[in-house]
């Protein structure tokens, strides 16, 4: 499950990574025409609305994928840099850069690509950027905390905006392909040799009917995680897909005999969990296992996954869901917590019936019970050791 | 090529970009590491009175982001484009009505104000806008309205520049 930064991928590597993503870049930049300064500032005169196509082409592209790579499980968008809104620096140095953009006739991206094939306009270009950065270093006692006003947090613009998701995605498709008819428009009455009088007429009609009829595919995405829990809620789902239950004795031992294959799941809410867990367990609710935290944690096919609730229901429930995540070797502690508690964790409740059998038992039992009880409080003394924490990527300029 | 086959395949960029590593493109980052690389090395005793440059010395070496390595890439990528498509060529691109060396003043200028400005809004085109328009977020939204509803603003009064 991505993103593979940092654990596949190292830091190290990733300068590596971002090397060769950014030949990438610069090829696409390059053959886009985003190396000509005329043609970037065409979309201000109306004569070239190339930067607008291949711009919002772009985003509506990555917004599809990310969206897509995320319904079905391959993107852990938690992880993602979601880049916080600082409001009116935002807005104010949004304007520099809109001025900035017709006097230069370049942004920083496209200045690079653009020295790369040998434009000068582009390299004094990136002579001024760098003498911005130093003013703006050099202004940072004057501008005070302004650039840190108003923050309003890393949001989303759905929820600024107070629309579903899916609903949004669409009307910004809508938007796009409307907004490329009418500077089709446009630009074929300002110019001779605008770049859509060769576009073939039909296939640019029927590619966007098509792109916003496939759009419309958002509106009704359904919430994955909502799906598979209601599948799995079913009593007929799971009489077809019976879970492995393991007893409390075996859990007991495999702890006791500190089995590297055994990951113990703690379903119950953290403040239960704070106060009598199993050495070792992990405690994490459904939602979390749709995350990359658990995929960390649940990939390796041959370990024995048990999933530990107070009297197994929920750990029915949430077995069955890694289940059908497509994790392997999932069971449940039969019983749940509770039973566990009765039989390993609490004194004299074994009633001796079969007398050899029993008393080996019994005796493990016991011995259970002391060994596992200061197991217990050493994990409690140094707490969160057992699941690993995914962090949050860093990005932005 | 056609605008939106390159849009298409720039956002696949950005898609592996954003699937691979977690974090959109961006240009304007080199930049910041570039000064804040030269002006500690030409003016110590200044740097290190500084918030900017303390801030952004912070994490080690400026050089060796992300950013940086990207940014060569995109060189590296422009260059080869333009040797495959015959564009390699040293010239300076100016509207009809303009001198060269005036297109080079100007585009002094306005790097300034797009360098000055990435560093307010904390990202530029790529970086604030595009990736984040990508992940949706709100701040990328704001920002590419800015930069381009400031540019419709202030374009008529510059149209001899390009027209």
């Amino acid at each position: 499950m991505g993103p593979f930064v940092p654990d596949l991928i190292s830091d190290q590597l990733n300068l590596v990574v971002a090397f060769v993503i950014g030949i990438a870049f610069g090829i696409v930049l390059e053959q886009a025409g985003f190396s000509s300064s005329r043609r970037l500032t065409g979309l201000f005169y109306g004569y070239d609305f190339t930067v607008l196509r291949v711009f919002f082409t772009a985003a509506i592209t990555a917004i599809s994928g990310i969206t897509l790579l995320e319904h079905f499980g391959f993107l852990d968008t938690g992880l993602v840099y979601v880049n916080t809104l600082y409001l009116l620096p935002a807005v104010v140095g949004g304007i520099c850069m809109g001025v900035g953009f017709i006097l230069g006739g370049y942004c920083p991206g496209t200045s690079m690509c653009a020295l790369s094939i040998g434009k000068t306009d582009a390299m004094m270009y990136v002579g001024g950027g760098l003498l911005g950065v130093f003013l703006y270093a050099e202004l940072t006692p004057l501008l005070g905390d302004f650039a840190d006003s108003t923050n309003w947090g890393s949001i989303y613009v759905y929820d600024s905006l107070g629309l579903p998701k899916g609903l949004f995605t669409f009307l910004l498709i809508a938007t796009a392909i409307g907004a490329f008819s009418v500077v089709t428009i446009i630009e074929k009455r300002v110019s001779k040799e605008a770049p859509s009088n060769t576009f073939p007429k039909f296939t640019h009609r029927g590619v966007g009917t098509a792109a916003l009829a496939a759009a419309l595919l958002f509106v009704w995405l359904p919430n994955r995680q909502d799906t598979v829990v209601d599948e799995v809620s079913d009593p007929a789902y799971q009489q077809k897909h019976p879970i492995q239950r393991i007893s409390s004795d075996e859990v007991a031992f495999r702890i006791l005999d500190r089995d590297p294959r055994l990951i113990l799941v703690d379903l119950r809410s953290p403040e239960e969990y704070a106060s009598t867990a199993l050495p070792g367990s992990a405690n994490m609710g459904i939602p979390d296992l749709f995350k990359k935290e658990a995929d960390v944690l649940l990939a390796k096919k041959h370990n024995l996954k048990v999933f530990i609730s107070s009297d197994g229901q929920d750990a029915q429930k949430a077995a069955l869901v890694a289940h059908k995540l497509g994790y392997a070797n999932v069971s449940v502690l039969e019983g749940g917590f509770d039973k566990f508690r009765s039989l390993i964790l609490s004194e004299g409740s074994f009633r001796i019936v079969n007398a050899r059998w029993d008393q080996d038992v019994q005796r493990f039992r016991t011995t259970a019970r002391g060994k596992l009880i200061k197991m217990m409080e050493e994990a409690k003394a140094k707490p969160g050791a057992t699941l690993k924490k995914v962090k949050k990527i860093k990005g932005g300029c | 090529m056609n605008p939106y086959l390159a849009g298409f395949l720039l956002g696949l960029v950005l898609l592996i970009t954003v699937f691979v590593t977690g974090r959109g493109l961006g240009a304007s980052g080199a930049m910041k590491s570039v000064v804040a690389t030269a002006v500690p090395v030409v003016a110590p005793s200044h740097a290190a009175s500084n918030e900017f440059y303390k801030k952004a010395t912070a994490e080690g070496n400026p050089m060796k982001s992300w950013l940086v390595f990207e940014v060569l890439g995109v060189v590296v990528g422009g260059f080869l484009s333009g040797l495959m498509a015959n564009r390699l060529k040293l010239q300076t691109e100016h509207g009809p009505q303009l001198r060269p060396r005036t297109r080079l003043l100007f585009a002094v200028i306005g790097g300034g104000l797009f360098g000055f400005g990435a560093q307010l809004a904390r990202g530029c085109t790529s970086g604030a806008a595009l990736s984040g328009m990508a992940v949706l977020s709100t701040a990328g939204f704001v920002t590419m309205l800015a930069i381009f509803g400031s540019g419709y603003v202030v374009a008529y009064f510059f149209r001899k520049l390009w027209i």
